[in-house]
């Protein structure tokens, strides 16, 4: 059987081209006055364009019905790769074959106008994921049903709550029906609910025979849904194997790469306003390093090089499977929470009792600012939980088979003893 | 693997895969390669994505006239006003002569085609810049993008128009069958607005001054093509003469408003224009096919 998708060799360079004050694009002057000075130009000793390639020397094959995860850390390249397979930029080197119609699921309302209704965007946006009019009017009542917004659509989709926005959005994306499915990290946006129905439409999808390429860092979701992921790292394929083994060795670089300090890590995301520069975690009020102590204080402090307005610090704490325990955001405030006079560069975060099970965890951080990205780390720290008595009571022996405790009460028969 | 990830429905995995859905043709097959130059226009490409240009162009005229309050009239207001003011200062004060054709009239029927042009050229410029977030997340023909551009500045036109031959008989001036002939210089007016668009669009991704030449270009093209505003006295110099002819949009502006009001149409300079328009159109599109894969990388 000939391979739905086959990757030879493919490479994208990224020519970083620099305008005079440094902009990415130039000018008709700038080209012109080049253009003008050639003749008179001693030649150059080195070129000031920086390339960067974001793909080298990339090659597998995915066969018609094989779900494949993607995975990698932050400018691995696997966003390129999509946008190579979905024809929106052209590869440097190599070549790719695809067997049947693509649809690509690279950003959720793709072309969606505020100001045209929701039946209006239902047409837009499907004619521009490649669907004909009549295939729109087949499935245009699945569509709305998916959606759940029978009663919204002739209002103009900016009146639209985001829940709503994006239900739609993905409801159009997910009656395509290529033969082949590229998705990236869509299933990232909306709330629980939602999300869980992607996930079905996905394994619905799958189910049906369809060649599914899923790029996301949800490693459960991955888990669940591809039989194979393979694995990039700064533009290569490092590994591609059933989807468990790959997920381990990712969760293993990870490991390695918080090896690296904070302040040196390059794999991150974001606009860079703000930046982590160091993260520690240590047990007790006054911190001491360390296992942690289950059902002791514990003290998270992280280090920014730069406060910028409106600073929110999100950080997660993820088991060592890759299962997210929880997550602490800085601007869910209390009145315990204390400005600090003397910090200006410095959030700490003081979890008094930590009731998380003994084991491994990582910590993946995020910095927003004006609602907007600044920066992103995977695994900005890791730290290891030790028994101990939470909440004046001592935990469960057996590992494993909980997460963490929950404070309760007893109220047992006078006899039991 | 613990149990404790997301529940895992075993049913699921021991179904064996169903054989790949049946589509309504044989799938067909793409292949990805490095970009190579110069490349043809893709018209099969154009023809299966026809459907998403009208839609695009269709979410074009519906949001300009959304909320508006004058919704389509804005589309005959332009040409009116204009038409207004050339009475006054080109007719009045400066006499130039309409030939034997009302002067408003005349006006109107030469700025008719001339706003389609530059509403076409401004749009078309600036449409590719405009649709980023198209063209970063999916794939289509890029082409659409100024062509659908284009095809809605021809909404416009065509409401214009209307108001046009409804306007005629107040002049007592009526349509002959030279009308049928009118359809045939707009569509040769079409090219040179698809040629320009198109490359003008192209242009303004890698070289963003262009987003401030297209508004000059349009202003300096009008007074370039005097048969918008007066009728030539036919005694130029040859000079005069060969740059008149060298802006495709003098003759046929001039051709459009004898289609309608009836009149002289000198089909010599027509063909000459027409031949200018073909090749404006094939030049337009070749180099936007050339640059298009760069602009999801550049824009």
């Amino acid at each position: 059987m000939t391979a739905a998708i086959r990757i030879e060799k493919l490479g994208k360079r990224y020519q970083v081209k620099q305008g005079e004050e440094g902009s990415s694009y130039r000018t008709l002057r700038e080209s012109l006055s080049d253009w003008v000075r050639a003749p008179f130009r001693r030649p150059r000793k080195k070129n000031n364009q920086a390339p960067f390639w974001a793909l080298q020397d990339v090659s597998f094959e995915v066969q018609p019905g094989e779900v494949v995860g993607i995975i990698g850390h932050n400018g691995a390249g696997k966003s390129t790769l999509l946008k190579i397979l979905s024809r929106i930029t052209k590869p440097t080197q190599g070549r790719v074959h695809l067997k049947g119609r693509v649809g690509s699921l690279l950003e959720v309302g793709t072309g969606f106008h505020p100001e045209l209704t929701g039946r209006e965007n239902i047409y837009l946006n499907g004619s521009i994921l490649g669907m004909s009019r009549k295939e729109i009017e087949r499935r245009f009542d699945e569509i709305v049903a998916f959606a759940e917004v029978e009663k919204f659509l002739d209002t103009p989709v900016k009146r639209y709550s985001s829940g709503m926005y994006v239900r739609l959005a993905f409801a159009v994306a997910a009656h395509l029906e290529p033969e082949i499915l590229l998705v990236d990290e869509v299933l990232a946006v909306g709330d629980v609910a939602f999300q869980n129905k992607c996930l079905g439409k996905m394994r619905q999808v799958g189910g049906e025979g369809r060649t599914i390429l899923f790029v996301s860092h949800n490693l459960p979701a991955l888990q669940v849904l591809c039989d194979r992921a393979v694995l990039f790292a700064r533009g290569r394929v490092v590994a591609d194997a059933p989807v468990a083994e790959t997920v381990g060795m990712y969760l293993r670089s990870v490991e390695e790469r918080a090896q690296v300090e904070v302040s040196q890590r390059t794999d991150r995301a974001g606009a860079g306003r703000s930046r982590l520069m160091r993260l520690e975690v240590h047990n007790g009020e006054d911190g001491c390093s360390g296992p942690l102590q289950m059902g002791g204080p514990c003290r998270f402090t992280f280090h920014v090089d730069r406060l910028a307005p409106g600073l929110m610090c999100v950080f997660n704490i993820v088991d060592e499977f890759g299962q997210g325990v929880t997550k602490i955001n800085s601007n869910y405030r209390s009145q315990e929470d204390f400005m600090d006079p003397e910090s200006n560069s410095r959030l700490v975060c003081i979890i008094d009792p930590l009731l998380l099970a003994p084991g491994r965890y990582r910590v993946d951080v995020g910095l927003y600012a004006s609602r907007e990205l600044q920066d992103q780390i995977e695994g900005a720290a890791f730290f290891e939980v030790i028994r101990g008595v939470a909440c004046g009571r001592e935990a469960p022996r057996s590992r494993g088979d909980w997460k963490f405790v929950l404070p309760h009460r007893w109220i047992l028969p006078h006899d039991l003893g | 693997m613990s149990g404790e990830l997301t529940v895992v429905e075993s049913k699921e995995e021991t179904l064996p895969r169903a054989e790949p859905a049946v589509s309504d043709a044989v799938p067909a097959e793409t292949v990805i390669e490095p970009p190579c130059g110069w490349q043809f226009l893709n018209v099969r490409e154009l023809w299966r994505f026809r459907e998403l240009i009208f839609f695009l162009a269709w979410r074009d005229v519906k949001v300009r006239y959304k909320q508006t309050l004058l919704g389509a009239a804005w589309a005959v207001l332009q040409p009116a006003l204009m038409m207004v003011v050339f009475t006054i200062f080109f007719s009045r004060m400066a006499g130039l002569s309409s030939g034997d054709v009302p002067y408003p009239l005349f006006a109107f029927a030469g700025l008719l085609p001339w706003t389609f042009f530059a509403t076409a050229l401004t749009n078309g410029g600036n449409s590719v810049i405009g649709s980023e977030r198209l063209i970063t997340k999916i794939y289509f023909p890029r082409l659409a993008i100024p062509f659908a551009s284009v095809g809605a500045a021809t909404v416009d036109f065509a409401i214009a128009f209307a108001i046009l031959l409804l306007l005629m008989p107040f002049w007592d001036v009526w349509p002959t069958a030279k009308l049928l002939l009118a359809p045939v210089i707009f569509f040769l007016i079409l090219l040179v607005a698809l040629g320009m668009g198109t490359l003008l669009a192209a242009l303004n991704v890698n070289y963003r001054d262009f987003r401030y030449v297209i508004p000059f270009l349009v202003q300096l093209g009008m007074f370039a093509t005097p048969t918008v505003y007066m009728q030539p006295r036919g005694d130029e110099t040859d000079l005069r003469a060969l740059l008149m002819m060298a802006n495709p949009m003098t003759s046929l502006i001039s051709a459009f408003r004898s289609a309608v009001l009836g009149g002289h149409i000198s089909w010599d300079s027509v063909g000459i224009s027409a031949v200018m328009a073909a090749l404006l159109f094939l030049a337009g599109c070749l180099y936007f096919r050339r640059v298009e894969d760069s602009f999801a990388d550049n824009i």
